[in-house]
Parts: structure tokens; C-alpha cells; sequence
């Protein structure tokens, strides 16, 4: 059974945001579940920090040994920070997804929309086959 | 509705990744599937793969009528030896590829690929029709678990009193492990040492967990994969199609032309020796993966050929890949894959990638 912390915000495409109670800068990383869903990460592409990102844009991508995944930004703004302990060992993403393995931070522009709480994403990845 | 094997309970209950994999439900992995992958490298990992096929075929005329079947000489064979070997269609197209055990003078085992186990034993039924043999198809009342690793015959060994040292590789026997009998083989998918044991259906759990209590690791098909793929072994629907023939994949040494008569495929095999392309192998220099499907482009950006076979390595610590290119590319010709619209440079290698130490 997969992980969904309450106080994160969620994306349909399995992305997490942390921080947007504090207004400017949020968190970026995928869920548990996708992280259960991908098996073993062994490749994470982040964005660059200074890049402008829009939500809903693919910025980077997980690899793992069966499959590829587009990471997509769920808030538009601009990348102030990436993880390089998740680029240099993105086993991370397994082995703690909300936390070691977060991949990027966003100075938001805007009011994020469409974003899902965890009782919704948790509905949502109930419906799906891991 | 994909099928269940006899272990199917015993995934569910170790809280595997199932998955459909032609047509059956199988432990896509079990956790980790690089924790799998290293079991199997350095201690012994154990396998569900009773989606395989087996086909009897059996009488005084069993040998001739697969000697006509198939690519290989299995008449040739002495009882309890075993060969990696194709089926392929009058074009010289790989229907499928075999391991065909001798069990007796008169009693061979066939083994296909579970998404090709009805088209072979059809196959066989009709190319056996003019000999005075049996073909019998008995996929359903078997089960196949595979224990391999350098530590397969030490932990096999606590189960049998089978004469496991004396089987060599390629060789099977009867034998009664764990108090069930079994034919243990000493084949395998891996590139490591290893046994595969043919049970009845309902011996299958019992073997199973005795195999597991003895320190054998469950490793599921993502590993199987990446395993296979080191290993350099080609995966039928991957580097092995209908559309090519066992010298597109740089196996026609499993092609005996030599043998008495003729058999299926001979004439339009003989003129497809020299393929216009290659299956090789390729290092990303990079760490994004080539996948199947992908194309290889030279240094011009011109397709020069395509990814069959793509997986992060674990024992390289690299991605790997099989691919059919060109014939005439040449091997240090700044080749690359394009990965999503990007170009990856890769290196063309020798296959196998990995190959265990002795």
C-alpha cells in the first residue's frame, strides 16, 4: 500500500508539491505509488534551475528498468533549486519519495490550479492498477 | 482472462508485481527487481516459469520427425542430453526458438515460449504426421521452476540426492526433489549456473517453498529480462521474429544443414546466410536507455537500424542493448540511439555483455 502525506498537494500525472501554504517557493516530486508503479528508478532528469516551466509542461523524465516516464511541472514559475543527490543516486525516488527523493523547486507564478488533495489522488490511485 | 500457474497464490501472498505476459499472470517482481537481478549474479534465485510450454513427442520415429521439424538434429542426441534450437517457417523464419531434451530413445521433451506453445505444438503435430510418432501436447499438466545462481547446486543439493555435480550443462535427468519427482535440467535464461525442474502441476508449490527454505531468492520477469539481456540470449518477438531468420541473429550455428534429409525451411535458409543486417550489441555512453523500437542513426542521422532489446544494466551499471543494424555500418562509426528526439552515442560491443566467471 502506497504512501499519500495529507498535507501534500497531488497531480493526476502522480507528481507531489510541498510548500504552497507558504506562497512562493513549492517542492517538487513523484508519489510512492508511481514510484511502486516504475520499479527500480535508475535515471532522473530534472529541469535547470533558472528555467521558466508552465504547468502541465514534461520538464524531465524517471526511467526505470522497465519503463520511461515523463515528469511534468504542476505549477508554472521558475525553477530555483534542483536535487543532485536524486540525479546522482536516483534510487532516492524509491527509498524516500516525499522526502530524500524530492527533484526540483519552483518559485510559482500564480495561483496553481487543478492541483488534487490527498484525499482525491488517493481516490484516483485506488481506481488504477499499480 | 490471462491464466494462473500452480504458484500463483504463492506470488500474491509475497506481494508480487503481477502482470499479463502472453497470456498468463506472472511475478513481474517481487521488490527490488536489481536486488533480483544481483541475486541471481552472486547467490541463487528462483523462478515461476510453468507459462512455458511442453510437448512430448514420442515412438520409433520421434527423433526423424523433429530432426524434419526443426532446424537442429535432436535424433542426434543421447538420451538425458539437451539443445538450444529453432523451429522456423518454409521462408527460413523463426517460428520459434526450442530447448529439445532427449528423455529417452523414443521420448523427446520440446519446450517453446508460452506465447508460442500452441503455434509449436500445431507445427510439430503436422510436421510429424508422415513419421511414426506422437506429439502430445502437455503444457497444461506441467509446472517449471527454475533455481539459478552460483549457489543453485549447493542449495539444490540439501533437496536431491540427484548426482547434480555429474549433470552437466545442456543434460537432464529424473530425479526426485524435495519428495516430488521432477526432471531436473541443467538449462537455463540467465548466463549463470543453473537447473530447471519440471514438475506436475500440483508438486509445484512444495518444490517451491522447499526451495525457498533451502535460501533460493523468488526473482520475477524484469529481472529475467535484464538477466537474459546481459547474458546476450535473444527473447523471441524481440530479436527473434517470423520475419528473421536464425542468421539475422548471428545463431545459425543452430542451423544443421549437414544432417540426413531434408527439413522445414532448408532451402530458403541456405539462401538467406548472409543477412543484410546484423544483431548487435550496443553500450550507452550515457544514462538515458535505449528501448526496443528505438532507432540507431549514424553520425549523418541516417537510420541505419533499430533497438530490438534496451535495459539499464545492473551488473555494468550502464545501460544495454541489442539492435539489428545495417551490415555494412561499421563498428566504431559514431553510432547512437535516438532517445525521444535525442541523439545518445553508443558503443558498438561483443555479445554476451556478461559472461559469469568460471
Amino acid at each position: 500500500m502506497s504512501t499519500i502525506p495529507n498535507e501534500l498537494s497531488y497531480t493526476k500525472e502522480h507528481e507531489w508539491v510541498a510548500g504552497l501554504e507558504d506562497g512562493l517557493t513549492v517542492t517538487v516530486g513523484i508519489t510512492d505509488y508511481a514510484a511502486n508503479a516504475l520499479g527500480d528508478v535508475v535515471y532522473v532528469q530534472v529541469p535547470e534551475a533558472g528555467d521558466t516551466v508552465a504547468a502541465g509542461d514534461a520538464v524531465g523524465e524517471v526511467e526505470s528498468t522497465k519503463s520511461v516516464s515523463d515528469i511534468y511541472s504542476p505549477v508554472s514559475g521558475e525553477v530555483v533549486e534542483t536535487n543532485q543527490a536524486v540525479v546522482d543516486d536516483p534510487s532516492l525516488v524509491n527509498s524516500d519519495p516525499y522526502g530524500e527523493g524530492w527533484l526540483f523547486r519552483v518559485r510559482v507564478d500564480g495561483e496553481p490550479s487543478d492541483l488534487l488533495t490527498a484525499e482525491e489522488y488517493a481516490t484516483l490511485t485506488a481506481g488504477e492498477n499499480a | 482472462m490471462s491464466r494462473h500457474t500452480p504458484l500463483y497464490e504463492v506470488h500474491q501472498s509475497l506481494g508480487a508485481t503481477l502482470v499479463d505476459f502472453a497470456g498468463w499472470l506472472m511475478p513481474l517482481r517481487y521488490g527490488s527487481e536489481s536486488a533480483e537481478h544481483t541475486t541471481v549474479r552472486t547467490a541463487a534465485g528462483l523462478f515461476d516459469l510453468s507459462h512455458m510450454g511442453e510437448v512430448f513427442v514420442t515412438g520409433p520415429e520421434a527423433g526423424a520427425a523433429l530432426d524434419y521439424a526443426l532446424v537442429g538434429e535432436p535424433g542426434a542426441l543421447q538420451p538425458g542430453r539437451a539443445r538450444y534450437t529453432m523451429i522456423c517457417a518454409p521462408d527460413g523464419g523463426v517460428l520459434d526458438d526450442l530447448i529439445v531434451y532427449r528423455l529417452a530413445a523414443e521420448e523427446f521433451l520440446v519446450v517453446p515460449n508460452a506465447a508460442n506453445a500452441d503455434r509449436v505444438a500445431g507445427e510439430l503435430i503436422k510436421r510429424a504426421a508422415p513419421y511414426q510418432a506422437e506429439v502430445t501436447d502437455r503444457s497444461g499438466e506441467y509446472a517449471l521452476v527454475a533455481v539459478q545462481g552460483p549457489r543453485a547446486q549447493e542449495l539444490l543439493a540439501t533437496l536431491t540426492d540427484a548426482d547434480l555435480p555429474g549433470l552437466g550443462y545442456y543434460t537432464g535427468l529424473p530425479g526426485v526433489v524435495a519428495g516430488v519427482q521432477a526432471l531436473i535440467a541443467r538449462t537455463g535464461y540467465t548466463g549463470e549456473d543453473g537447473f530447471e525442474l519440471f514438475v506436475a502441476n500440483a508438486d509445484a508449490v512444495p518444490v517451491w517453498n522447499a526451495l525457498t527454505e533451502a535460501g533460493a531468492r523468488p526473482v520475477g520477469l524484469s529481472a529475467r529480462d535484464t538477466l537474459r539481456l546481459e547474458a546476450g540470449m535473444p527473447l523471441y518477438g524481440n530479436e527473434l521474429t517470423a520475419d528473421r531468420t536464425p542468421f539475422d541473429a548471428g545463431l545459425g550455428r543452430v542451423v544443421k544443414f549437414d544432417k540426413k534429409g531434408d527439413f522445414v525451411g532448408k532451402t530458403a535458409l541456405a539462401a538467406r546466410q548472409s543477412p543484410p543486417e546484423r544483431l548487435v550489441g550496443l553500450v550507452a555512453r550515457g544514462r538515458r536507455v535505449p528501448r526496443h523500437g528505438y532507432a540507431v542513426v549514424d553520425e549523418a542521422g541516417t537510420v541505419v537500424g533499430e533497438v530490438t532489446s534496451g535495459a539499464p544494466s545492473p551488473s555494468l551499471g550502464k545501460p544495454i542493448a541489442m539492435a539489428y543494424v545495417a551490415a555494412a555500418v561499421p563498428e566504431n562509426g559514431g553510432l547512437a540511439v535516438d532517445i525521444r528526439g535525442t541523439r545518445e552515442p553508443v558503443d558498438v560491443v561483443d555479445l554476451p555483455f556478461y559472461r559469469r566467471k568460471k
